[in-house]
């Protein structure tokens, strides 16, 4: 799964801690140029020969392949994602671009999920049916918010008119896969808050909805201002209240809870996000963006952990010169490999199933490591996990407490 | 210049004068980090005869904390030509981690000076004080192989309560004092008031103070000169048999035990065969020397002198300090030794895991070997395992030793509530009968006897000096009152510094009081504090318990009348330090089984990061396996995970010194 980096915004948002660039003009035809270059290196690398499994995130691109296989075979791009910054901002001929040098390299057959990052701002119905045309066939659109006021306090440019206008256009072109992000949990925010505009949320989404509690990351202006004590968080128990409140309501509407905070019905569920939390492989173009990938090409049989340069001028520099602009390639042993599978995929609510366990850990059984007396049992007992023919997964209660479960389940996986 | 240059004809004079040490330069100042093992090798040796007991001037440096005593060593040290003069020397008599990192002198260090006065060469051995009411016992130690004292007092702050005591110790032990005023640099320096407070409390005339500046190198050749003129040299002679005081000693790894010693009489060489008078045991001594401040050897030491001996020592109890050392088959009357040090604050020490059991034993071994002042007992419980009890100087001194167990042997340890040596007078029989005595001193609390089986219960005092401006004096005896003191004098030693002497119950003073009383006061008062024997109190045993479980680390011995406020105290605290977790915590603190204070911790209901996709993972599994990692250090009591420093912290929040 490609996942192609669209690294600049008009403007970088209050809270948003990404590596974003808002710069006055973007050469565009050489970034172009540049994401082509990279796409084409990395997946020779990952020999993803025939039928490349691409998803293009804002960052990364993700390959579907069974993560273990011992030797090449010939995989497919099963999704890509154009993720950022703000792709939406980029023309339609680049994200043709890249799509098509992801075809060249690999195989890109025609369902694969090709989605693409949009902000309200930026998604005019021409701009849209471009990208349509271009190859995109899902949009993730960053409305956050439903309130005007919110939606300053997060350094948004856009309002809650204009959010709706742009949903509704990409409903009528992107008809039921057309997904919405919101985020709770703002500064001043209160449970009524919230639940208004998450009911004028569900009048306007399609089939799927992120929900992010906001997170302040350090070095955000958003960060700065709460921590000098202008602007008050909601304390715990009503981030809790806000969490239970959304879950339940989506639910009742008729969206499965697949992961932490992904919402989907009639089975529009993000499958190249779902690649991540499965442990697949997928592979990052673009500025700072991630990979996880075997490179056969090499001849290498371990997967690694790749992060592309962060800044684009060095990084359109070094892709010039030497084809890709992998800064950091960490091989993933055994272990790390497991912890992820591990952290992500109890994330969602299939869980890590026996198959996936297998696939990394084809001597030590799932059922090995945790169906035996220790921490892991403890909390099943306790009510936040099961352990059953389908796999180890959270219980509802579970999953909102997933990273107080972590720790313990990877102190009970270290000691095997 | 003028400085750099006497030191230099120094220098020339001490060659000429003493032919066997010409070839010898002795070694610059070797940085701490540089061990202390290559410093006597390959060296020739220095000849001491030349220094006659009348050339000799021992005498050590006290003073209240930050006055500069540090300072002025490090001062002396370069005009003597010791060490060579560079903008480094900070502290350079203060070779532990700790004690740079917290600006303290915790162990006595010594030094040897040479200074030529008017023609004559001197010997002048500078012996090193802390200057922390906790080790008060290291400074008498020190100041038993002195004949006389630089006492520094800061100018602007003035007399403090550590001046007062340090001032009566070296009185007692009947030394000359030589009264020095140091920082006149200051813009705020008052040296004259300074002055007039000495005479007041110490009835020194103004006119002896030297007004000095450390800092500066102002004035700090006069110091050594008042040395010369106003200590006697240590009246011994080197006919006599041997007799040397074991005054300090230090453990090294690769020569075993190094024993400071000052020569009452006689002489000592290698080859010496000695026997030690406290425990009857023979010895050959294999090096002697002098202390620059590393170890530089000396073909003797003679009377008068000050150094160190190497003598196949294997522990540091066979250097008991206080002993004496004589000629084997020519046994000398011992010095009087002085008391040993007397353990204030108690606390258990348990290996966060027992497997390290072993490592931690041979840790503490080595570490005691160095601090004779701490006292170990094994020791062990049903919660935390098998471990020791340990006897401190105060909450400070079990600070600095903690730090030194993590720094120099990277050990992890669960240290339980500090407490203070209490006694009860038993009545009942069947007790009497098994601990053989109708009196037994707790220094456990969970040893504390019942009340059904006790006449009386007593609490250790001290004798607190506090010396402060007098505007916070309203809010001091505040305090004072609170930690239910009884004054016993208020003197006004200037027209606005007053001294105030209280009896407190030591276990009141023993953990924050100090902390209390510096923030109060904006960090202008100051304290001191001497034993004052026991008194009769009304106590009983709390138990902090969380979720019905009782945490051993806190169960503390205390007075009636402050269970309540202390539990409740203690209970906010724990919440605020105990992070929440699955499920409910109660926390609570009981006398017996009636609870008298409770708080609630409420379960976790959220804990998961929002966003997680490919780019943000490996920050979130470095943080998970953090995380994880810590979890095994937890301290687990019954189901509730707390932070092995939780309680440490809860019992005391600040530890900034």
């Amino acid at each position: 799964t490609p996942c192609p980096q669209w690294p600049y915004c008009r403007k970088r948002c209050s809270y948003c801690s990404f590596n974003t660039y808002v710069v006055p003009a973007v050469d565009e035809a050489a970034v172009r140029a540049c994401l082509v270059r990279e796409a084409h290196t990395l997946l020779r690398l990952s020999q993803v020969q025939r039928w490349v499994h691409g998803g293009v995130h804002g960052r990364c691109g993700a390959l579907r392949c069974p993560p273990a296989a011992p030797h090449p075979l010939p995989y497919s791009v099963t999704s890509v994602f154009f993720g950022g910054g703000t792709p939406s901002l980029a023309s339609p001929r680049t994200v043709a671009a890249v799509l098509e040098a992801v075809a060249e390299a690999a195989h890109l057959p025609a369902g694969a999920e090709v989605t693409l990052e949009a902000n309200p701002s930026s998604t005019d119905t021409t701009h849209l049916a471009g990208f349509r045309a271009a190859g995109v066939n899902r949009l993730s659109i960053g409305v956050q918010s439903l309130d005007d006021t919110e939606l300053r306090l997060l350094g948004r440019e856009h309002t809650a008119a204009e959010a709706q206008r742009a949903v509704e256009a990409a409903r009528g072109l992107f008809p039921g896969r057309t997904s919405i992000d919101l985020l709770f949990g703002l500064p001043g925010q209160s449970r009524d808050a919230w639940a208004q505009g998450l009911e004028a949320a569900l009048e306007l989404c399609d089939d799927h909805i992120s929900l992010y509690q906001l997170t302040l990351e350090r070095g955000t202006a958003l960060a700065a201002q709460v921590r000098a004590g202008t602007l008050p968080l909601p304390p715990q128990d009503v981030l809790a209240d806000m969490y239970q409140t959304a879950r339940t309501v989506l639910v009742a509407s008729g969206f499965r809870h697949y992961e932490v905070s992904n919402f989907a019905r009639k089975g529009a569920l993000s499958n190249h996000n779902l690649s991540y939390w499965r442990a697949d492989q997928y592979i990052g173009v673009g500025p700072g963006a991630h990979g996880r990938f075997v490179p056969r090409g090499e001849g290498s049989c371990s997967r690694e952990a790749r992060v592309q340069t962060l800044e684009p001028v060095a990084w359109m520099r070094e892709v010039q010169s030497q084809g890709h602009g992998t800064r950091s390639r960490v091989v993933l042993n055994p272990l790390e490999q497991l912890e992820e599978l591990l952290t992500l995929g109890l994330r969602t609510d299939e869980g890590v199933t026996h198959k996936r366990w297998g696939h990394f850990s084809p001597q030590l059984s799932l059922q090995a490591v945790f169906g035996v007396p220790g921490e892991a049992q403890a909390l099943q007992e306790q009510g936040w996990l099961l352990l059953d023919s389908g796999g180890l997964r959270c219980t509802w209660a579970g999953l909102a407490v997933l990273d107080s479960l972590l720790p313990d389940l990877l102190c009970q996986l270290q000691r095997h | 210049m003028a400085v750099a240059g006497r030191t230099a004809a120094c220098w020339a004079r001490l060659r000429s004068c003493c032919p066997v040490a010409a070839p010898l330069c002795l070694p610059p100042w070797v940085p701490a980090a540089c061990e202390r093992r290559y410093s006597s090798r390959g060296k020739e040796k220095l000849d001491m005869s030349a220094y006659p007991a009348e050339s000799i001037r021992n005498f050590s440096i006290i003073a209240h904390v930050d006055h500069g005593k540090s300072t002025l060593a490090d001062r002396l040290l370069e005009i003597t030509g010791t060490i060579s003069k560079t903008d480094r020397n900070k502290q350079v008599l203060d070779k532990l981690q700790v004690e740079r990192e917290r600006g303290i002198t915790v162990k006595a260090q010594s030094a040897s000076l040479f200074y030529n006065h008017e023609g004559i060469n001197y010997l002048l051995n500078l012996i090193d004080t802390p200057g922390h009411v906790d080790f008060s016992y290291e400074v008498s130690r020190s100041l038993s192989a002195c004949q006389g004292v630089i006492l520094v007092v800061d100018a602007n702050e003035g007399i403090q309560a550590q001046t007062v005591a340090n001032f009566y110790l070296a009185f007692e032990a009947q030394l000359s004092i030589i009264p020095v005023i140091n920082k006149i640099d200051l813009k705020n320096a008052d040296p004259e008031r300074v002055e007039k407070q000495i005479e007041k409390l110490f009835d020194i005339p103004t006119n002896e103070c030297i007004r000095i500046s450390a800092k500066q190198g102002t004035n700090v050749e006069k110091v050594l000169q008042k040395v010369i003129e106003k200590i006697p040299p240590p009246q011994c002679n080197t006919a006599d048999p041997l007799k040397a005081l074991v005054f300090d000693s230090t453990f090294d790894h690769y020569r075993g035990v190094i024993a400071n010693v000052a020569l009452f009489g006689g002489e000592i060489a290698k080859g010496n065969k000695i026997m030690s008078a406290h425990t009857q045991k023979r010895y050959e001594v294999n090096e002697v020397g002098i202390l620059t401040p590393n170890e530089q050897p000396t073909n003797k030491l003679y009377a008068g002198q000050v150094g160190y001996l190497i003598a196949g020592m294997k522990e540091v109890t066979e250097a008991q300090i206080g002993d004496t050392l004589f000629l084997y088959k020519q046994p000398v009357e011992p010095l009087p030794g002085f008391k040993s040090a007397k353990p204030m604050v108690f606390a258990g020490m348990y290996p966060v895991d027992q497997t390290e059991y072993n490592n931690l034993k041979s840790a503490l071994e080595r570490l005691t070997l160095n601090d004779s002042s701490v006292t170990v007992h094994r020791d062990s419980s049903l919660a935390l395992g098998a471990g020791w009890r340990l006897g401190f100087l105060g909450l400070l001194h079990m600070e600095v030793f903690n730090q030194r167990l993590e720094q120099e042997y990277n050990m992890s340890v669960i240290l339980t509530a500090p407490t203070v040596p209490y006694k009860a007078i038993l009545s009942s029989a069947k007790l009497i009968k098994e601990y053989g005595k109708d009196e037994i001193t707790i220094i456990n609390p969970t040893q504390f006897p019942d009340k059904l089986s006790v006449s009386e219960y007593l609490e250790p005092t001290v004798l607190g000096t506090i010396i402060t401006p007098h505007e916070y004096i309203g809010k001091i005896i505040a305090l004072c009152q609170d930690c239910r003191g009884v004054q016993k004098d208020m003197v006004y030693i200037d027209e606005n510094r007053v001294m105030l002497k209280y009896l407190f119950p030591l276990n009141e003073i023993v953990v924050d009081f100090y902390d209390a009383l510096k923030s109060l006061s904006s960090g202008y008062a100051s304290f001191d504090y001497e034993d004052a024997g026991y008194q009769a109190a009304d106590l009983v045993k709390m138990d902090i318990l969380l979720n019905g479980n009782p945490v051993e680390e806190l169960a503390t011995i205390i007075h009636n009348d402050k269970a309540y406020a202390t539990g409740k105290l203690l209970c906010e605290r724990l919440k605020e330090s105990i992070p929440r977790q699955l499920f409910e915590i109660a926390i609570q603190a009981a006398i017996g089984k009636k609870i008298i204070a409770r708080e609630t911790l409420k379960a976790y209901r959220k804990n998961v990061l929002a966003k997680c996709y490919g780019g943000d993972i490996t920050r979130k599994m470095k943080l998970l396996k953090r995380q994880a990692e810590s979890k095994r250090l937890m301290r687990k009591i019954g189901n509730v995970e707390v932070p092995r420093d939780a309680f440490i912290r809860v019992l005391k929040r600040e530890t900034d010194y």
